[in-house]
Formats: C-alpha cells, sequence, structure tokens
C-alpha cells in the first residue's frame, strides 16, 4: 500500500487507510524493536529531536526508535539555553536543524507549531505535542495495542474514562476509534466531560456518545477501558478532588464486572486511578502501551523516510 | 440629510448620493459596527446615511449605509464580510450604480482577525498569518488553520471594533 504522507501532524490529516498502514508496519517492527540483531533500515540517516517543553517517554522513545532502526539522533539538550532563548522563531530554528538532519520530531508549548513547522521545513516533521493540541504519535500506539490486543478495531465497545475534558490524548482517541467503532461511553465526573463540540463532531459522523458515570453498570460490555489520570489541579478545592477521586479508581473488586478479554489502557504516567493489583492481571496493557510506543514511532520514522525517498 | 417620511406611507426613503458607496443588506443591528471596522466616525464632513432596522424582503430586517466620497477596497469589502456576510456592496458614480458586488465569503481567509486561541502558534511567532477555514457563513465562524479552535462571530466583531 502506498503511504504518501510527507508529515505527522494530527491523526485527523491521516486517512484510515494510512493508520493501518502505520499499524501493519509496526506489527513488522516487533522483532527489531527487541533488539538483538542490528537494522540497517535507516543507516546514514539523522533524527533531530527538538522539545521546548519537558518528555521523558516521547522523547526517549523516538530516539530509541531511530537507534533501533541503524539510524542517529541529535537533539537540543536544552531549549531554554539554546538560540530560542535569544529570541529566534521556531521558523528559524526548524530552518536550522534542517540542515543537520533528515527528520525533525518536535514538541513544543503552542498549538498549531507542528503544522506551521512543517510548512517551513523540507524534512518531515512529526509532532511530538503542541500545547493542548495534537500528540499523534501516541494515539497511534493506543490503536496499535487495542488491535493488537483485541485482533481488530471494529465494532468494539470502548470506554474513556477520567479527565475527559483536558486530555488531549483522549480527544485525539475519541475521534480516531470512532472511525472504525460506532459509539463511544464516556465516564467523567462533573466538570471534567468531553468538550460539547466534540460530543457533536462525533454526533455528526453518526457516532452515539453515551456519557455515563455509571461505571460498573457498563464495564460487562466493554473491551476497551481508557483511563486518564484526574489531576488535582482541575478542582476549586482539595476535598472536591478527594469526593471525585475515589468514584473511578479500577481494582481487582471492579473488574470482577468485566469481560475477561477487556483490556485497560492508560497514556501514564498514572497516580491511583489503578490499583497496583490490576498490573498483574491480564487486563493491565499500559506497560504494553510502552513498548508499542516504540514500534509505532520505528514505523513512522521508516514510512516518512520512504516516502520521501519516493 | 435625514431620510424623508413619505406621507401616509410606512417606508423611509433615504437621499440618494453622488459619488460613493451603498452598503445594503447589513444584517440588523450591524450598521455601527461596519461604520467602526471602516473608521467612519461621521466628522470626515461627508454625506453618511445610516438606516437601521429597515425592512427588508430577504432579511426580513436590515441595516442600510450610504458613504459619500468613498470607494470601498477589496481588503474593506472582506472586512464587513465577517460582520455582514449577506451586504451588497453598490459602488455608485454620478448618482448611478456603476456596479454592484454581492459579498462572498471565501471558504478560507487569511489575515483580517487573529486566532482567538491565545496559545495558538500565529499569536505568537513572527512571520505567520492567520489562516481560517470558514465553518459557518452566517454568522460567520472561522476554525483556525493552526490550532483548529474556533473563533466565534462575537470574537471577530470584538477584535474588528478593537475590542480584544
Amino acid at each position: 500500500m502506498t503511504f504518501n504522507v510527507k508529515n505527522i501532524i494530527s491523526i485527523a490529516d491521516l486517512a484510515d487507510k494510512d493508520i493501518l498502514t502505520i499499524l501493519d508496519r509496526a506489527d513488522k517492527m516487533e522483532r527489531l524493536a527487541r533488539g538483538g540483531k542490528q537494522s540497517r533500515l535507516l543507516e546514514g540517516r539523522i533524527l533531530a529531536t527538538l522539545f521546548y517543553e519537558p518528555s521523558t517517554r516521547t522523547r526517549l522513545s523516538f530516539e530509541s526508535a531511530m537507534l533501533r532502526l541503524g539510524g542517529s539522533t541529535v537533539s537540543v539538550a536544552q531549549v531554554g539555553s539554546s538560540s530560542v532563548a535569544k529570541g529566534e522563531s521556531l521558523a528559524d530554528t526548524i530552518r536550522t536543524v534542517e540542515s543537520y538532519s533528515d527528520i525533525i520530531v518536535l514538541r513544543h508549548p503552542q498549538e498549531g507549531a507542528a503544522q506551521w513547522a512543517a510548512e517551513v521545513a523540507s524534512v518531515p516533521i512529526i509532532n511530538a505535542g503542541d500545547g493542548a493540541g495534537r500528540h499523534p504519535t501516541q494515539t497511534l500506539l493506543d490503536l496499535a495495542t487495542i488491535r493488537k490486543s483485541q485482533g481488530k478495531l471494529e465494532g468494539l465497545n470502548v470506554a474513556v474514562l477520567g479527565d475527559l475534558r483536558f486530555g488531549r490524548t483522549v480527544h485525539s482517541l475519541s475521534y480516531a476509534i470512532t472511525r472504525f467503532t460506532d459509539k463511544l461511553y464516556c465516564v467523567a465526573p462533573e466538570g471534567l466531560e468531553l468538550p460539547p463540540e466534540i460530543v457533536m463532531d462525533l454526533q455528526g459522523q453518526d457516532k452515539e456518545v453515551i456519557q455515563t458515570g455509571d461505571l460498573q453498570g457498563i464495564l460487562p460490555n466493554l473491551d476497551v477501558l481508557y483511563v486518564t489520570r484526574i489531576q488535582k489541579e482541575r478542582f476549586p478545592s482539595p476535598a472536591d478532588y478527594e469526593r471525585v477521586r475515589g468514584q473511578y479508581v479500577i481494582d481487582l473488586s471492579l473488574l470482577e464486572h468485566a469481560k475477561p478479554t477487556l483490556d485497560i489502557l492508560h497514556p501514564l504516567p498514572r497516580v491511583d486511578e489503578i490499583a497496583p493489583a490490576v498490573d498483574k492481571t491480564p487486563h493491565a496493557r499500559y506497560f504494553t502501551q510502552v513498548f508499542n510506543g516504540l514500534v509505532v514511532r520505528m514505523a513512522v520514522l521508516d514510512l516518512l523516510m520512504e516516502a520521501q525517498k519516493a | 440629510m435625514t431620510p424623508k417620511a413619505s406621507e401616509g406611507s410606512r417606508e423611509l426613503s433615504v437621499q440618494k448620493i453622488k459619488d460613493g458607496t451603498v452598503i445594503d443588506h447589513i444584517s440588523a443591528g450591524y450598521a455601527l459596527a461596519v461604520l467602526q471596522i471602516l473608521g467612519i466616525t461621521g466628522r470626515e464632513g461627508d454625506i453618511l446615511l445610516v438606516a437601521m432596522n429597515m425592512h427588508s424582503k430577504r432579511l426580513d430586517k436590515k441595516d442600510l449605509i450610504k458613504i459619500e466620497g468613498r470607494e470601498l477596497t477589496t481588503e474593506e469589502i472582506n472586512r464587513i464580510a465577517l460582520v455582514a456576510p449577506k451586504a451588497t456592496i453598490n459602488i455608485i458614480r454620478s448618482f448611478k450604480v456603476h456596479h454592484k458586488q454581492r459579498i462572498k465569503i471565501p471558504d478560507e481567509i487569511e489575515g483580517i482577525v487573529n486566532c482567538a486561541n491565545p496559545s495558538c502558534i500565529t499569536n505568537n511567532e513572527r512571520g505567520i498569518t492567520s489562516s481560517f477555514t470558514v465553518t459557518q457563513r452566517n454568522p460567520v465562524t472561522l476554525r483556525c488553520t493552526y490550532c483548529k479552535q474556533i473563533t466565534s462571530h462575537n470574537q471577530i466583531i470584538d477584535q474588528l471594533l478593537g475590542k480584544s
């Protein structure tokens, strides 16, 4: 299948077939991702990581992906101490960094930064998060995890749980998963519900959005439960936070109501929304997600470089 | 130069201008906003006729502006389009309509207004022009090409009127 994508800016820019091509390529990357034989697929290619905001997993994951494929990486150790601190524009920074690299991964605090970077760059840009906006490789790894575990994406009963208002991973996943399913269950504390414009968008695409506070009630139907952290700072008082927090803790007693094949995902880091005892159950997929982050990023790097050659 | 009410009729007849622009079919209540966008204060000394909340077959109610001595530029017409998407522009020369122009809102808009999202890259980076797709035409609502957030009709008007 041809992959004519130049940049990965937003999941919305990718056609279903592009998403599936990435997931298929990710499956093929698994063996290489586990180490052992050194791949030479991207030998001689250089990845630049340009992170204006701190990140541990995403940055390491991209750098590791490039190294596993035989490429090299360069990065700005601290953007704050670079030319940016002297007031350099993003466009100028991108034009400079592209001279040193074949592909750029960018994380930036401002929404739309990755798209702007893609407009000025001649090398592919991968968005690793732009403000409260998009983080497409996170969504791709979520989809890869679901597909690998459930064997398909179509027709699954998926619920998103937690802070659905501010969590960018949940917004992106809600749009992405409903390309393959007809409905989405949403469980959120009052005030942290999925933004109405997203609900309207999904309903406009004839998707059923089921908003409920009754997690136990819907649990027996679910194939996938995507849990996100509820942040303390979103609440007016610590008491409000404590009141809500307990309602949505996933523990072994709750999971007695679940299908044996239920997958629990979480973008991590978690605080206490999933009890550690759940880690040992076959439901826990959040550490698999971390590994899938690596294979998906290997797939994306490989496909973008391949598309550029074509 | 006040509009004359013809006797026995509820119609208002509004005086003709010699050279200038007539902006008709402005959404009711927006004439003063259009004047502010054009920077017209009424102190310029030229004839300026403003009629508001007039009966209209097409819009039910409408506003109308006649400006003597000024032909609007395309850029000015585009700015008006965001506030009064159904307006028609008549360029008047020697008391006659020289040409008529119905405002047409393009599918995409560049510049004119800023994205309402303060953390959008377009509000923080030098050398980048705001860019939108029009998601709704009446009233006009814009979606930023970069951050994808919506700039509402009220936010557009506030910006054009210099309130934000």
